[in-house]
């Protein structure tokens, strides 16, 4: 469970929303209309106002390093920090067994990161982020660096984390993805959050 | 002490700047374009070293701890302003002035103290002979250090802030997701100390020691000098690196272990 309320940052909010266990939520809107903004915020990430839990956690209760640990967020580009891929992960030889399912060999959790391509580098920042094992995950435009056969692979693995319980909030641009994750799909604009018509989907 | 002090008449000193002069020429020979910033720098150094000779003369022979506190205090305000200079990007407000000249002050004062009042002891002891040209060394290297460290740290951290925010995004918290980078702007403001005084003795004889020799001193006394200006050099630069990294470091997180990079300020806009 993700529950956010009235958070407020910048010209932002206040903003609230709730993501029930094993359950996702998109949020759309134009362009600049602040939605990676809101993630950052909902991440702690940036100063802002206003409440955020997961079902074991409240942000303000705990340190913000701990949050984190339970509310993963994965921003539109990802960040690496050392030479190799594996030294960027917790358990390397465990989440190893897990790169096909991302369509990438084994072999690639022993690779240079400069030798990724940006979608690569982003779907293994996907399992990096799954290795804390998060209650909930944001995701800022998670696939739209990908093709679609590489896209219905990152779909299946969220569908599967879903089903163990872990809530998703996307920011997406692609109209269909909500769909596909039977998330319901939330527009911001102007700073507030509304439910989307169906003519704002596709315009986006 | 001074059996071997030669004194120089001003005719030695016309006669060591024909070889300038000559240089001066040769630029002129040959369009180098040289002569004018030569002559120009030439005479500065000139101009500058009379007025300092002049003004140590006085604060030596009037010996009062106040104006030599005052002198002092321009020092270290001459010095905290090149800190602030050096650095690409500061730290915005009064914040970006006051991290380094305040670290560089409490570093410099520590090992200055201890320098006049256990180690030297003159009497009285702020005597400016040896006060000031002591309290110039230090400063001037402790300077230098924190000026090559801050403008490390804050480069670093606007160039890998994606690196560190997904660190943090895992759960890690602001120490251990900066750490390599606190690291290299340490090593960066130790550099130099560290650098002259592995190289000292062997490629370069220091000029304080060398000007002891010249002055007659016996070498061995010099070097026993030597090594305790390095020391102090050393301790003073550390001190300050190190306190000036961390708290640049603290104003640029904050206590929920977010990077606060929009408090840095590129000097481009007001030079």
């Amino acid at each position: 469970m993700l529950e956010v309320q009235d958070l407020k940052r910048l010209h932002i909010g206040p903003v609230s929303l709730a993501v029930p266990d094993g359950e996702a939520l998109a949020i759309t809107g134009p362009s600049g209309a602040g939605k990676s903004v809101l993630l950052r915020a909902i991440a702690d990430l940036d100063p802002n106002e206003g409440h955020a839990r997961t079902q074991s956690v409240a942000r303000e209760a705990v340190p913000a390093p701990i949050w984190r640990r339970h509310l993963g967020y994965l921003p539109a580009e990802s960040g690496w920090w050392s030479e190799h891929v594996r030294e960027h992960f917790r358990h390397p030889e465990e989440t190893r067994a897990r790169l096909p399912e991302i369509l990438m060999p084994e072999a690639a959790m022993d690779w240079e990161v400069a030798r990724l391509s940006t979608g690569e580098r982003h779907r293994l920042a996907l399992l990096r982020a799954l290795e804390i094992g998060p209650e909930a995950l944001m995701l800022d435009e998670p696939t739209s660096m990908l093709d679609r056969k590489t896209e219905a692979a990152v779909e299946a693995l969220l569908a599967r984390e879903m089903a163990g319980g872990l809530s998703l909030l996307i920011v997406t641009h692609d109209a269909d993805q909500p769909a596909r994750l039977g998330a319901p799909v939330l527009w911001l604009e102007g700073g507030r959050l509304a439910p989307a018509g169906e003519s704002e989907v596709t315009r986006a | 002490m001074n059996t071997g002090y030669i004194t120089l008449s001003y005719w030695d000193l016309a006669i060591a700047s024909v070889f300038l002069l000559l240089n001066g020429a040769i630029s002129i020979a040959l369009h180098l374009g040289l002569e004018r910033r030569l002559a120009i720098s030439a005479l500065r150094m000139m101009v500058q070293l009379t007025l300092v000779g002049l003004l140590l003369k006085a604060l030596f022979s009037i010996a009062s701890p106040w104006l030599t506190l005052l002198v002092v205090c321009a020092m270290l305000l001459f010095a905290g302003r090149e800190i602030l200079a050096r650095q690409e990007n500061r730290l915005a407000g009064l914040w970006g002035y006051a991290i380094g000249t305040g670290t560089m002050t409490f570093a410099g004062t520590m090992v200055i103290l201890t320098a006049l009042l256990v180690l030297l002891e003159p009497r009285p002891w702020w005597a400016p002979r040896y006060a000031l040209p002591l309290f110039g060394m230090i400063l001037g290297n402790t300077m230098n250090g924190i000026s090559l460290a801050l403008d490390t740290l804050h480069r670093t951290i606007l160039r890998e802030r994606r690196a560190i925010e997904a660190q943090l995004l895992l759960g890690a918290t602001r120490w251990q997701a900066a750490r390599p980078f606190l690291r290299a702007s340490l090593r960066t403001g130790f550099m130099p100390i560290v650098n002259a005084m592995a190289a000292t003795g062997v490629v370069s004889l220091p000029g304080m020691m060398t000007g002891q020799i010249l002055s007659g001193v016996d070498p061995q006394e010099a070097v026993k000098y030597q090594i305790m200006i390095m020391f102090l050099i050393a301790g003073s630069t550390g001190l300050g690196v190190l306190l000036a990294t961390l708290g640049s470091f603290l104003r640029l997180t904050d206590e929920r272990h977010r990077l606060r990079p929009e408090r840095l300020r590129s000097a481009a806009p007001d030079r």
